[in-house]
């Protein structure tokens, strides 16, 4: 037992010496948190928009003004040429025109109909879309103030769970985390271990009176550590900065992170074990670790929407599990009974990879 | 001048002697230029409905099928117990419980007004948002329905309203992958690059051989040309197959000048290039610039449009956002491509991208020391 | 009196506090062959990282070929050839590549690099793996050829650093032979080494301790001044002096 600790104080050494690659490992979740959380948003907000007014007239000018009043719109001009609106895209200067044509007013009253045509760069679809149901919700207000009594409506009345402020926080703090533990464990584990192999010093240890199995043991015990500290340090920024407070069992939530650092040391070990040199160790990580997480656990990219094989080969990611059972325990509020599933899974990964490294691991020995 | 035709047949040696960091290189981008259009994919449709319909009445059965018949929903199940659809959010089995209360249709009718519930999984704010727009239109179009139906028979007045077309320029079948795939091709060309030059430097200093050619009189200018023009050449090489891709696969022809988009990656290869070989120079190892690029790439994908409109951020990012490259490239790869600007369209952006490709490689070779 | 082609005054390196060269002053002969012996961290390497304009000395004099190695050291490196103690040649380019790149940074014309090459490989026995890989030669075969193309520009002065560690006697004989020979063709060589029979191959010999020359004169005359038979006994007594660890 002092021998492994002794072991264990080394390798932290090893880790605590190497200071640019520790503040990104630390400044990187940091930094991400802070990105996520201040500025991604899918918000529209002050979207610069061309005002087309044929009519000119109080309906067309009481219209102007609320669109001008609003938060969604900044009024980039008010012309009465359509062909400024190309010029104006094509140097991405604004995102869509409104069009008011003539006789608005006279129309609306008396035909009781009048036309209203929206241009919009839809290169970004989602963005256009918004504006475009902005915009429509804006005029629309306007005429139903004209009809005083409007029998008949059907109001709908929205309630948004979990997240009533449509914050992107609770969306992507687990995933944040998810990503995080991934680098940290599969890449940095499965790296040091390989340079140990890549420069010799492996032999050295495996020569000595010391359990191979503990050498393992021993390279993984910082990485473990410094992972919970990767955690403990988003969830108090997602807590104290971002307000995303943790509705379930803290416990239950540290120690299933526990259990998904557990399955990526255990990616880490058998990448390391498998490969020769660090460059192959990095690319394998980098492209078939951290790039997957990124693709498939859902934070940034919805699996809902993806053909048929890419969603089945999101069932083999292990952060996709990791980022439910997160959001389970920390945005809905729920225990262990809707999370077993999901823990069972990463439990499953973890032991199968395990037991090929040590399998590989005994026969390499031998 | 001769030695940099010397320089580069070293280079370009060494890069084609390791074949298989050759085929990655090309490979690796076009395998992600076919696999990430299709993840990337944040339309929103197949939103999940669990119905609460406590009315079963002709007005909730003509809405429920309005709304199956949309695009956008697909309806999961159907009770009359609101607990057991909140259930099903939840298990993440629906993203939204439409609750259609008791006497619905009577009360409509009687008191001339009438309240539906929506409640709606906000976690991912986005598809929150626009689902429950969504669905608050296809209310409105049934109430609107609803409404020329009994003025048609009843003597009430007629509403005044504005009938809305829109035009989606550009893109009038609100594709996602036609937005995603000038983005994704950006930041290919990008991490190619990056990635490259910045590992370049590096080896040549663990493995030792720098030593060997400070000793020599080359010019350092020379020696950086002789790192950087390999790239620059894989850079174009790997833009150009991202194209092909693009066309091939994704019917996405550029509607602007070729020439314009060519000169626009020559500049842009530039700074990109100049910035790997800066962070090579600051680096003992590999691992460490690999490390620091890894961590700047995050930071200017994250921040460099592709996802999430610049204007929607906070006015100190978009500030922040003015120092970064790939910012400029996303925009105006998007520009070209699909909306077909022109030269003078982008010419201020062209412009910042020479300052930064002077800027970089000005600051690498200063940071690059023949001696120590 | 022959011409001085290093010319060393007072030259001196800091590390922080350390002082890995301290104060040394010495001159250099056209055409010898000056072996710089030290132990381990004696503070060899870094003078000769100093000389060749690889690391800028923190105070005192010195000229290389008649240049400044302040200010005029890219005019140094024309005339001057190194060999490094840690092998540096490309592994991932081929014999006659390798050849072909250094010749070409070296200002060779094409004629030159050609008959160059087709000299040295020759010269050298490697005909047989002249397309192969640097990375699959034997270690005395590598050191042989990075020797070669450190002098393929016929500079005045080579400096080689510990040239021949790690390989066979055998090997290490032959190599002397190539620099015997480029001593007759006119190039001062400068080299370091801590193999004592080496060291009487030598016209004279600096001997550092702790980052000062202690000793400099032939080896007759050392081993005459220190009343020893051979160059070995010489080195422990100057060596044992020594306080600065390894």
């Amino acid at each position: 037992m002092k021998r492994l600790l002794v072991f264990i104080k080394k390798e932290f050494t090893h880790v605590l010496r190497d200071k640019k690659t520790l503040l990104i490992l630390f400044g990187m979740p940091i930094v991400q948190v802070l990105i996520f959380g201040f500025v991604l948003s899918n918000e529209v907000k002050n979207t610069n928009l061309l005002v087309i007014d044929q009519a000119q007239d109080s309906a067309t000018k009481e219209i102007i003004s609320k669109v001008q009043a609003s938060v969604y719109f900044n009024i980039a001009s008010v012309t009465f040429d359509v062909k400024d609106v190309e010029a104006s895209f094509k140097k991405g200067k604004s995102k869509a025109a409104l069009i008011l044509p003539k006789d608005f007013e006279k129309n609306l009253m008396t035909k009781h109909v009048a036309q209203v045509q929206i241009l919009a760069d839809a290169s970004d679809p989602n963005h256009a879309t918004t504006i475009e149901n902005y915009l429509t919700a804006i005029i629309r207000d306007y005429t139903n103030s004209l009809n005083t009594t409007m029998p008949y409506t059907i109001t709908p009345e929205v309630r948004m769970l979990y997240n009533p402020q449509l914050k992107g926080a609770p969306n992507f703090v687990p995933g944040v985390m998810a990503l995080i533990l991934m680098l940290v464990c599969v890449m940095m584990t499965a790296i040091s271990i390989v340079r140990e192999k890549e420069m010799g010093t492996m032999e050295v240890l495996l020569v000595s009176p010391f359990k191979p199995i503990m050498v393992i043991v021993s390279k993984v015990v910082p990485y473990f550590i410094l992972s919970m500290l990767n955690i403990v340090s988003i969830l108090l920024l997602s807590v104290y900065v971002l307000g995303v407070p943790i509705k379930g069992n803290v416990l239950l939530l540290f120690a299933e992170s526990a259990l998904f650092i557990s399955t990526c040391l255990s990616l880490g070990i058998f990448i390391s074990i498998k490969t020769q040199t660090q460059q192959v160790a990095m690319l394998i990580s980098l492209m078939g670790m951290l790039l997957p997480t990124v693709l498939f656990s859902g934070f940034m990219f919805p699996i809902e929407n993806m053909p048929f094989p890419l969603r089945m080969i999101s069932n083999i990611v292990p952060a996709k599990w990791f980022y439910i059972i997160v959001k389970d325990i920390m945005i809905k509020g729920l225990g262990f009974a809707a999370v077993w599933k999901e823990s069972l899974i990463l439990m499953g990964i973890t032991v199968f990879f395990l037991g090929i490294s040590i399998k590989n691991f005994k026969i390499r020995l031998a | 001048m001769r030695t940099i035709k010397f320089l580069l047949y070293k280079e370009f040696k060494q890069i084609f002697r390791n074949r298989s960091i050759v085929a990655l290189i090309l490979f690796m981008p076009v395998m992600q230029l076919l696999i990430l259009p299709w993840a990337a994919d944040y339309e929103v449709k197949n939103i999940n409905v669990a119905l609460v319909d406590q009315d079963h009445s002709t007005y909730a059965q003509e809405l429920i099928s309005k709304i199956s018949g949309s695009n956008y929903f697909n309806i999961v199940s159907s009770t009359s117990s609101y607990d057991e659809a909140y259930r099903s959010i939840e298990s993440d089995a629906a993203d939204l419980v439409l609750l259609i209360p008791p006497n619905f249709k009577r009360d409509l009718v009687k008191n001339k007004a009438q309240k539906l519930f929506l409640a709606v999984n906000a976690i991912n704010g986005t598809k929150a948002n626009l689902g429950a727009a969504y669905m608050q239109e296809v209310i409105k179009e049934y109430n609107g329905k609803l409404l020329t139906e009994i003025h048609s028979v009843g003597r009430n007045p007629i509403p005044h309203r504005a009938e809305v077309t829109f035009s989606n320029w550009y893109n009038p079948h609100l594709s996602y992958k036609v937005f995603m795939v000038p983005g994704i091709l950006a930041i290919l060309v990008t991490m190619v690059g990056g990635f490259l030059s910045a590992l370049n430097i590096v080896k040549e200093k663990e493995v030792g051989t720098i030593e060997q050619v400070n000793v020599t009189p080359i010019k350092k200018h020379h020696f950086i040309l002789g790192k950087m023009i390999p790239f620059w050449v894989l850079g174009n090489v790997v833009f150009t197959l991202g194209l092909i891709v693009s066309w091939v696969i994704y019917g996405i022809v550029p509607v602007g000048s070729l020439l314009l988009l060519y000169s626009f990656i020559a500049v842009y290869l530039l700074a990109v290039l100049g910035f790997g070989l800066l962070i090579s120079t600051y680096s003992e190892t590999q691992q460490q610039a690999m490390f620091v690029m890894y961590f700047f790439m995050m930071v200017f994908i994250l921040m460099g449009g592709l996802f999430t409109p610049i204007e929607s951020m906070p006015e100190w990012a978009q500030e922040t956002i003015k120092i970064n490259p790939l910012s400029y490239l996303i925009k105006v790869l998007r520009m070209i491509v699909l909306k077909g600007s022109t030269f003078s369209d982008i010419a201020p952006h062209l412009g910042t991208i020479a300052l930064f490709a002077i800027g970089l490689n000005g600051w690498a070779m200063l940071n690059y020391k023949k001696t120590s | 009196m022959e011409e001085v082609v290093i010319q060393a005054d007072k030259l001196t390196k800091k590390f922080g506090d350390f002082t890995a060269v301290d104060a040394i002053t010495f001159q250099v002969r056209k055409g010898e062959i000056f072996g710089f012996l030290g132990a381990n961290g004696a503070g060899k390497t870094t003078a000769m990282r100093m000389l060749c304009g690889l690391s800028v000395p923190t105070s005192g004099e010195a000229k290389v070929a008649g240049f400044d190695i302040y200010k005029e050291t890219e005019s140094i490196k024309k005339n001057i050839g190194y060999m490094s103690q840690k092998f540096s040649l490309y592994e991932d380019l081929t014999v006659v590549e390798n050849i072909r790149f250094f010749g070409g940074i070296y200002g060779l014309t094409n004629e030159q690099i050609k008959n160059k090459t087709q000299q040295l490989i020759e010269r050298l026995g490697l005909t047989s793996v002249q397309k192969q890989l640097v990375v699959d030669l034997p270690l005395g075969w590598k050191q042989k050829l990075s020797f070669s193309i450190a002098i393929i520009h016929q500079p005045k002065i080579v400096f080689l650093d510990e040239p021949t560690g790690g390989v066979d006697p055998l090997t290490r004989r032959q190599f002397w032979e190539l620099i015997y020979e480029a001593a007759h063709n006119g190039i001062t060589v400068f080299v370091t080494t801590h193999y004592m029979d080496e060291a009487e191959y030598c016209d004279r010999l600096s001997i550092m301790v702790d980052g000062r020359i202690k000793a400099l004169d032939t080896p007759k005359n050392l081993k005459a001044e220190f009343e020893v038979e051979s160059m070995d006994e010489v080195f422990y007594k100057l060596a044992r002096q020594a306080t600065r660890a390894e």
